[in-house]
């Protein structure tokens, strides 16, 4: 077993060895810049593009002249938001989206009320997941865009995207969805589902960083952005920048196996979830599952251990990367907006650890982290005075803290 | 987050873990700061016959940098007057543990936990002698 072992897969995967192989010949041979007309290089690079276009659209249930190819998902959310902000201005001037998407949709979200649109930012029940009912009532006339996430990048929560699109639809507004977590994990239909707007990333498919897109709806509606980056026309015009050959080879080959595989890593990996969950909740009391019981990433286990701080845990066991909402873990010295956003105490956020696990954990890893993991908590709980104070049947919530 | 030696020794090796006994007239606890800030401390010292902190004891909830600050803060106070343990700034824990400046406010409530358990204590010796 090699150590540290990487149960940090939201935040990033490593490019599959199958993928990397793929992509290598286009950084040296096939070179070509795939807009040059002119020679056979431009256009080998050219049918590589198109090939990843449509292992990206075969993915996700699209056609692939819906395929935006972006530098990430950031740039997808941007564009999504800014580009159909901009275009349906006449339209309208309201736009929907829910408290625990990522920043790359929040922070653009606020950009355009700087701008002078209307925003609402729906919340979220316990478990993460946005009410349609609450959708409904929030759209109106004036509603160009709603923008829901597929999947939580922190507790794992699956949005009901096909209701909620149905209901965004029904009201004549657009339906995008930051589906950044999601492709290699849980089925995607854009048809199905009434997606006007994906974004997706190569980097947590096991492809390369760097690389993501923009589903863009071509039929039923006909969508259209106004783009954000000029120059050459690229990307029917919506998305301007020289193809990156090498990095979109490898996205399309990461979709290609996605598509293969999905269903049985999501198995293997909802599994050893579980196992995990059960190897930690066997051996330790107040253990708190953050996020909803069965609609999550089955890759996700967001866990809260009660009276000890999730930074101090993570110090603690080193040989397994995993990351925490505790405030002492992030620059802003705030715990996890999204914990708080399902309503989880500060004190319960402070001591939350997100584990993600991928396509290359193995059981022996997973036996190894909850018993690491176990280790620790209990050491801290020895040292701390909160666990000490609640044993002894005292209610925290009744002290009055005299905060530093 | 890249933690100095310092911190981490006390980390693995916390100095004086434990509790006295509060009701004790010679004892003084200090408990400060709050769940919801993701630090509590408590600490707690026990004050000998010659008027110098004879124990010292903590525990904390809190990162690394709030363990190793408390940590250090008993090892320091321990054999001291409640005078002397009354002049430890949270600085020289700072400079000590080699804190970086997020971590500053860990020093700050252990500064603090030693002022509220000498205040515990010379509140209740008053009260005894009233």
């Amino acid at each position: 077993m090699k150590l540290p072992i990487y149960l940090d897969h939201h935040a990033t995967t490593p490019v599959d060895r199958r993928v990397l192989e793929r992509m290598l010949p286009y950084f040296t041979e096939d070179f070509g810049n795939a807009a040059s007309r002119s020679h056979s290089l431009g256009w080998r690079a050219e049918e590589a593009v198109e090939w990843a276009r449509s292992q990206v659209a075969d993915l996700i249930g699209a056609s692939p002249k819906e395929i935006i190819f972006t530098s990430g998902a950031t740039e997808a959310n941007n564009l999504a938001l800014l580009g159909a902000a901009e275009m349906y201005r006449e339209k309208g001037d309201h736009i929907i989206t829910q408290v625990t998407e990522h920043k790359a949709v929040l922070d653009t979200a606020k950009r355009l009320q700087q701008l002078g649109y209307r925003l609402t930012f729906l919340p979220v029940d316990p478990h993460g997941r946005v009410d349609p009912d609450d959708l409904r009532k929030a759209l109106d006339r004036r509603t160009l865009l709603v923008s829901i996430m597929f999947a939580n990048n922190e507790v794992g929560t699956l949005q009901p995207i096909a209701d909620l699109a149905r209901t965004a639809r029904e009201q004549g507004a657009l339906f995008h969805s930051d589906a950044a977590q999601a492709p290699a994990l849980v089925p995607i239909d854009v048809e199905a589902m009434g997606i006007d707007l994906l974004s997706l990333s190569a980097h947590k498919a096991y492809g390369p960083k760097g690389i993501g897109a923009l589903y863009v709806r071509r039929k039923n509606p006909r969508v259209r952005l106004a783009p954000q980056m000029f120059g050459g026309g690229h990307e029917r015009g919506m998305r301007s920048g020289t193809l990156p050959v090498p990095g979109l080879v490898g996205f399309g080959t990461a979709c290609e196996i996605a598509a293969a595989e999905r269903d049985t890593d999501a198995r293997r990996l909802h599994d050893l979830a579980r196992r995990l969950h059960d190897g930690i909740r066997d051996r330790l009391d107040e253990v708190y599952l953050n996020g909803h019981p069965t609609e999550r990433l089955p890759n996700n286990l967001n866990l809260s251990f009660a009276y000890v701080e999730g930074e101090a845990l993570m110090m603690g066991m080193t040989d397994i990367a995993v990351s925490s909402g505790s405030a002492c873990s992030s620059a802003s010295l705030e715990p996890s907006y999204v914990l708080k956003a399902l309503g989880v105490g500060d004190d319960l956020a402070h001591t939350s650890i997100r584990f993600g696990l991928g396509r290359s954990t193995t059981r022996e890893e997973i036996d190894y982290a909850a018993g690491r993991v176990t280790e620790i908590v209990l050491r801290l709980r020895e040292l701390s005075p909160l666990y000490e104070m609640a044993k002894q049947g005292m209610d925290l919530k009744k002290i009055s803290w005299k905060s530093g | 987050m890249v933690y100095s030696e310092q911190v981490l020794d006390h980390y693995n090796n916390p100095r004086n873990v434990g509790s006295l006994d509060k009701n004790d007239p010679q004892v003084g606890t200090g408990l400060v700061g709050a769940p919801e800030c993701g630090d509590v401390m408590r600490l707690q010292i026990r004050i000998g016959a010659s008027g110098a902190i004879k124990e010292a004891c903590f525990k904390t909830f809190g990162c690394g940098s709030a363990i190793a600050s408390s940590s250090l803060a008993t090892d320091w106070i321990k054999g001291k007057t409640v005078d002397e343990a009354l002049k430890i700034r949270n600085s020289d824990i700072v400079r000590e543990l080699n804190l970086p400046p997020v971590k500053i406010h860990c020093s700050v409530l252990a500064e603090d936990a030693i002022r509220a358990a000498i205040n515990d204590y010379l509140e209740k010796s008053r009260k005894a002698h009233s």
